[in-house]
Parts: structure tokens; sequence; C-alpha cells
């Protein structure tokens, strides 16, 4: 299980970037097993840190995605519509799912405290 | 039974569909139904007609209410000539056990057991399954046909091996004592044989349209309206939802169970489905998921007959915006003819 130490990270598993990157964590992804759909933002929508803002879908279930901060999102990763599977593979880099301009975080957690967090699930 | 064990649904399933996996389904309910009345008994109890099987022989059908409604939907083997067994889903055990115990109750010469704790069951599937458990079994196992079961060792242990599954593959249902099943479990994953999950066990039958109660089949729903009117013998005097099912076919179905192929999105139980160019909903999704084998979005789902037929365009509504479905042939996925072994 890794936790890159340059991301912030949410009680929702997912991660937010310094450049305002969105993804869900590598402990996310492993729970919610084979993503086989992700519905993605709207490329200019403005959203609020905890909006329901898109969807991941694996075999067995289907998952929110929250917003880890408010913004404007400013682009989608494209390549998951055909490769949704790029979440499981690399969570952190080629899986990421969003990026959103002038990011405000909400309540965000460290990389330790997110571990610890996870570690007593 | 775990959703999964570690490689992920798609793998499990393509371990399926192209080599051999093993689900533990020990938590089936297993009947036995015997004495001299068992065969008119079991006759009158469902809509299929367990008097014609051959011993060693096994059928599936529906089990009706007298609405019609589905009460199960179960296999039933021909042990003996007087002695048959009843295979069910575990979520309705107790109401099966209940219902079969009523109808019984009374019957001269009908004597019925509940073995479901004490009987191991372990599903063998998938293009190498029949080789695989060769190794193990003097049964020749080319002697056993599709829907038909023997005993026979496989390895230490007695077991009622069946030609049958829930996949779509060729396969076999290894019936044990449970204290054996653990020791059969170790010797077919020692020859290779991979466990299989619920996650998969959910995709596998979706892709060959077989039906799972609460979703294809319940109370509500009938057998004819979930595509399963072969199963339904006319020519019985009598079983347990006949007069209601031969209104509904009489008046025509209101609904029907279909296939449909989904773009943009996946199309899950519960969502509603309606025409591509709008208007009231015509239906409503029973199960989908998206196809490993074809890379789909495939769903089933009770439609209006007049949308009914392949082909016709729908969209089913996901999360608040319609998305493009089309009524396609089932079953999803066929097994490819293959050299009878």
């Amino acid at each position: 299980m890794r936790f890159p130490e340059d991301l912030k990270y949410t009680e929702d598993h997912e991660w937010l970037s310094p450049a305002g990157r969105v993804g869900i964590t590598d402990y996310a992804q492993d729970a919610l097993g084979d993503v086989v759909f992700v519905e993605l933002p709207e490329v200019g929508a403005v959203v609020k840190a905890g909006d329901a803002v898109g969807v991941i879908e694996s075999v067995k279930s289907v998952s929110d995605l929250y917003s880890p901060a408010s913004g404007k999102v400013a682009k989608v990763n494209e390549q998951l519509r055909d490769q949704p599977e790029l979440i499981n593979q690399d969570p952190f880099g080629k899986g990421w799912v969003f990026e959103l301009e002038g990011a405000e975080p909400g309540p965000v957690l460290s990389p330790e405290e997110y571990q610890t967090k996870v570690e007593s699930e | 039974m775990p959703i999964e064990y570690g490689g992920g649904i798609i793998q499990e399933h393509q371990t399926v569909r192209t080599r051999v996996g093993m689900f533990d389904v020990s938590h089936m309910g297993e009947f036995i139904v015997s004495g001299e009345g068992a065969a008119e008994f079991l006759d009158d109890l469902v809509t299929n007609k367990p008097s014609d099987l051959l011993e060693g022989q096994v059928l599936y059908t529906p089990m009706c209410y007298p609405d019609g409604g589905t009460v199960d939907d179960l296999l039933v083997y021909r042990l003996e000539s007087q002695k048959f067994l009843l295979v069910v889903n575990a979520g309705n055990l107790d109401k099966d056990w209940e219902w079969i115990s009523r109808h019984g109750h009374g019957r001269a010469n009908v004597d019925l057991k509940n073995l479901s704790a004490e009987i191991g069951l372990i599903a063998l599937q998938g293009p190498q399954a029949a080789a695989l458990l060769q190794t193990l079994t003097p049964v020749n196992l080319r002697d056993l046909p599709y829907y038909h079961a023997t005993r026979g060792r496989v390895g230490d242990a007695d077991v009622l091996i069946s030609r049958t599954g829930y996949t779509g593959e060729d396969g076999f249902e290894l019936y044990l004592k449970a204290g054996d099943a653990v020791e059969v479990w170790e010797r077919l994953a020692s020859l290779g044989a991979r466990p299989v999950g619920l996650g998969a066990r959910d995709t596998l039958r979706l892709e060959a349209r077989l039906p799972l109660y609460d979703h294809e089949l319940t109370a509500e729903i009938s057998p004819l309206e979930a595509g399963l009117g072969a199963f339904i013998k006319w020519g019985k005097d009598h079983f347990v939802g006949k007069e209601a099912l031969a209104a509904q076919k009489a008046a025509g179905l209101t609904r029907r169970l279909v296939g449909l192929e989904v773009t943009g999105g996946i199309a899950r139980a519960g969502y509603s489905v309606y025409p591509r160019d709008g208007g009231k909903s015509v239906g409503v999704v029973t199960s989908g998921t998206k196809s490993p084998t074809l890379d789909k979005a495939i769903a089933l789902a009770l439609v209006d007959p007049v949308w009914a037929k392949v082909g016709m365009e729908l969209a089913v509504e996901v999360r608040g915006r319609t998305i493009p479905a089309i009524v396609v042939k089932t079953p999803f996925y066929r097994r490819p003819a293959q050299a009878d072994n």
C-alpha cells in the first residue's frame, strides 16, 4: 500500500496534488476491485470541496467520487473513458481523474494521518 | 464465499472462461424427497416434470406460488427410482424448506429430509474442468453427459458428480460430505483449479443469461416473464401455479426479460428503462454489469413486450441521465463448440 508524501488525502479516499490534480488512493482502488467505468466531471464545472463530482464503478460496486477541494474543473483524464483499469494499475499516476484550477482544499489529511486511518479500517 | 480471492473479479472470470476455476457453494440447500409418492409430489410442486427423469438425470425447474410468482429455481436429481435430491438457493433455503414441508405434510409415502448442513458443494467449472477432474476419479467423465450425475470417488471422498454449473462453461458440481470438502478442494487446487468468488460467479452467470433469484425471479416475477417457459410442463394435470400461469399466458405477458447492451455507463439492477426517443418508463433492469468476456456493459431487463424485440433502441436512466441501450440476443456469451470430452 502506497501513501505518496507529496499528496493530501481525504476521509473518502481521494488524493489531491499541490497542482490541483485529483484521484483515488491505492487503498481505495484495492477495496473497489477492478474498475470498469468512470463518470468524469464536466470540464469547466465549478465544484465545492465535498461535492460528489463523478462516479467510479467496479465490477461489484458503484462509488461516488468527492472533490477534495473547491475550484474549477480544468482538465479530466480522458484516457479513463477507454481504460478505466488505469485507476487500478497506477492510482497516483496515469489513473488520475481530474484537475482543479484554483484549488482550495477542504478538510484533508497528511500522508501519515491517512495511513493511520486506513490501517485502522 | 468471498466476493473474490484476491486476483480480482475479472481475472477470476477469465480463469473460468479459459481454464478451470472452482467455487465453494456449500451454502446451497439440499433436500431429499423419497418414497413411493415422491415423483408425483414433485410433479405437483414444481413446473417442470421430475417424474420424467431417468435415474442419474438432472433437471432445472422453477417452483411457483399459486399466483404464478416464483418461490425459487432449483435443480432436481433423480438419484434412485423413488429418491430425489433438490438443490435450492441459499437465500431461499428456510423459505423453501417450509414451503415444501407444508405441501408434503400429510401426503402418503413422501419422506422429506433437509441435508443442507451436512453436504458440501464444490463447483469445478471451465474448459479444463473435465481433464482435471478425470485425474482424480475412476468415473469415466466422457460417459457423463450434461445434466447427468453419478456417484463416484474423487480422491478419497465419496462424491455425487454432476455435470452441471452456473457459468456457461462445461463443468461439474461435486456434492460431498461437508467434512470431505476441504480435502477435495485442496486436491483440486493442487492440480491447478483456481478459487473463484461470488463476484465472478455473478458476471459468469449473467453472460450466460442464467437467472439469479431476487433479480430475474422473485415472488412477483413469473417464470414466463423471465423467459423460462421451456421449464413449464403444461401437460401435467396439476402443479402449483398452473392456473395463474395459464391465465397469464392466455392474456399475453405484460413484461418480458430481454438482454441489453448498454453504452456510456453500466446499467445496474433497479435502473429504469425508457424508449430511446423518450416517454414513459417501459421497464426495469434486473441485473447489469460490465461483461469481462465481451468488454461491453450488458444487462437483463424486464420490459414491455412491445419493446422486447432484438434491435429495439432503448435508454437506461443512470444517476439522472440516460444512456443508450439496445435489445440484443441472449445468451450474451455461448461457449465455443468443442470436441466432447
